[in-house]
C-alpha cells in the first residue's frame, strides 16, 4: 500500500533534493509517524542537476511539481478502525539569488484499517 | 487479513516562498545609498562571537558597517563571503567593519566548523529570532545592511548582488563627510518591513 504526496514549488524556486550535492545543504526529508502502520520505504523522485549562478557545480534539486511515494505495511497487530498517520516534510528553497529558511510542513493522512 | 484504506490517497502540498509578492525586493542595478533624510537608525544588538566576546553594534559607531545576515546552508551567501573578506582587508584602516550574523538554527554547531574551514577575517556572531525581528524579520538570505558612521541604515540588499555594487556603496559611505554623529533620540528601535527593504522605518 502506498501514499503519494505531491509537492508543488512556486515558479522560480528550487529546493535541495533528498541527496544534495554538498554536506552543508539541507536535504528534503519526509519523516513519518505512521503507527499503527509501518513505513516500508520512502521513494523520492529523481532529482534534476541544475547549475545556478551562485554555484560552481550543478546542484541536485527539485523544481515544479514532484511526487514522493511512501510504501506502508499493515502489521497483523494493527487495530481495525480509523487512524491518522502523520508526517513532516522538511525542505529548504532558493531562487537563483536568495534562499528562504528551512521549513517543515505537517502532513496528516486519515486511514482506515479494515479486516 | 487487514487492509488499509487511505481516506485520501494523495496529499497535495504547495511549497516554496510566498514572501515575494507585489513589489520585487530585488535591488535595481547600480543603486546608490539612501539620502540622509531617508536613513534610519540601525537597531542595536549585542551578540557573542566565536570566542565568546560580545559584539555590540553601537560600539561600532563611527565606522561604516556592512552587516550581513547569512547561514551556512545558503549557497548565494557563500559567493559573497569572500568579497566581504576582501573589503574587510582593503578598508580596515578607514574605519570600516564587516559583521556577519548567522541565522543557522543550530548556531555554533554549524558555524564554528564553517569559520575554521574558511579564513574569515571579520567578526561573526550567531543571531536569534529576536535579532531577525529587530531588522524587520529577515525573510531571505543573504540580507545585507550598509550602515553609515552615524549608525544609520544607508542601504539594504536582499539576495545576491555584485561585488562592484557593494564596493561602490562602501566607498560612497567611507568618503562621506559624515564623521559619525550622536544617535537619534529614540528609546528603542525596531525596523518594520512592509515587504520591501526600501520601506524600512523605525518606530
Amino acid at each position: 500500500m502506498e501514499a503519494k504526496l505531491t509537492a508543488q514549488l512556486r515558479s522560480g524556486y528550487h529546493c535541495n533534493s533528498n541527496t544534495p550535492s554538498d554536506d552543508y545543504l539541507i536535504p528534503l526529508r519526509l519523516t513519518w509517524t505512521a503507527a499503527p502502520l509501518e513505513v516500508a520505504g520512502v521513494v523520492y523522485p529523481k532529482p534534476e542537476m541544475e547549475k545556478y549562478s551562485f554555484s560552481d557545480k550543478p546542484l541536485s534539486v527539485y523544481t515544479g511539481d514532484f511526487d514522493i511515494l511512501t510504501k506502508f505495511k499493515v502489521p497483523a497487530s494493527a487495530p481495525v478502525g480509523p487512524a491518522v498517520i502523520s508526517a513532516k516534510l522538511r525542505y529548504q528553497a532558493c531562487t537563483d539569488r536568495m534562499c528562504l529558511p528551512p521549513k517543515t510542513v505537517d502532513v496528516t493522512v486519515p486511514v482506515e484499517i479494515v479486516k | 487479513m487487514t487492509k488499509l484504506i487511505f481516506r485520501s490517497a494523495a496529499v497535495f502540498l504547495a511549497l516554496g516562498g510566498i514572501v515575494f509578492t507585489g513589489c520585487s525586493r530585488v535591488s535595481s542595478p547600480r543603486t546608490t545609498v539612501k539620502a540622509d533624510k531617508d536613513r534610519h537608525q540601525a537597531p542595536d544588538f549585542a551578540l557573542k562571537d566565536v570566542d565568546g566576546k560580545t559584539v555590540k553594534l553601537s560600539d561600532l559607531r563611527g565606522d561604516v558597517v556592512l552587516l550581513n545576515f547569512w547561514a551556512t546552508w545558503c549557497s548565494p551567501c557563500q559567493i559573497e563571503i569572500p568579497w566581504f573578506v576582501d573589503f574587510q582587508q582593503q578598508y580596515k584602516d578607514r574605519k570600516f567593519a564587516v559583521v556577519g550574523v548567522s541565522l543557522d538554527d543550530d548556531g555554533w554547531t554549524s558555524v564554528k566548523p564553517y569559520l575554521e574551514k574558511r579564513k574569515i577575517n571579520y567578526r561573526v556572531v550567531v543571531g536569534t529570532e529576536e535579532t531577525s525581528q529587530l531588522y524587520g524579520g529577515i525573510d531571505a538570505l543573504p540580507t545585507t545592511f550598509l550602515i553609515d558612521r552615524s549608525g544609520r541604515i544607508a542601504q539594504v540588499h536582499t539576495g545576491l548582488v555584485s561585488k562592484s555594487e557593494y564596493q561602490d556603496e562602501i566607498v560612497k559611505l567611507l568618503d562621506s563627510k559624515d564623521a559619525g554623529s550622536a544617535p537619534e533620540p529614540v528609546t528603542s528601535s525596531r525596523l518594520v518591513s512592509a515587504g520591501s527593504p526600501a520601506l524600512l522605518f523605525a518606530r
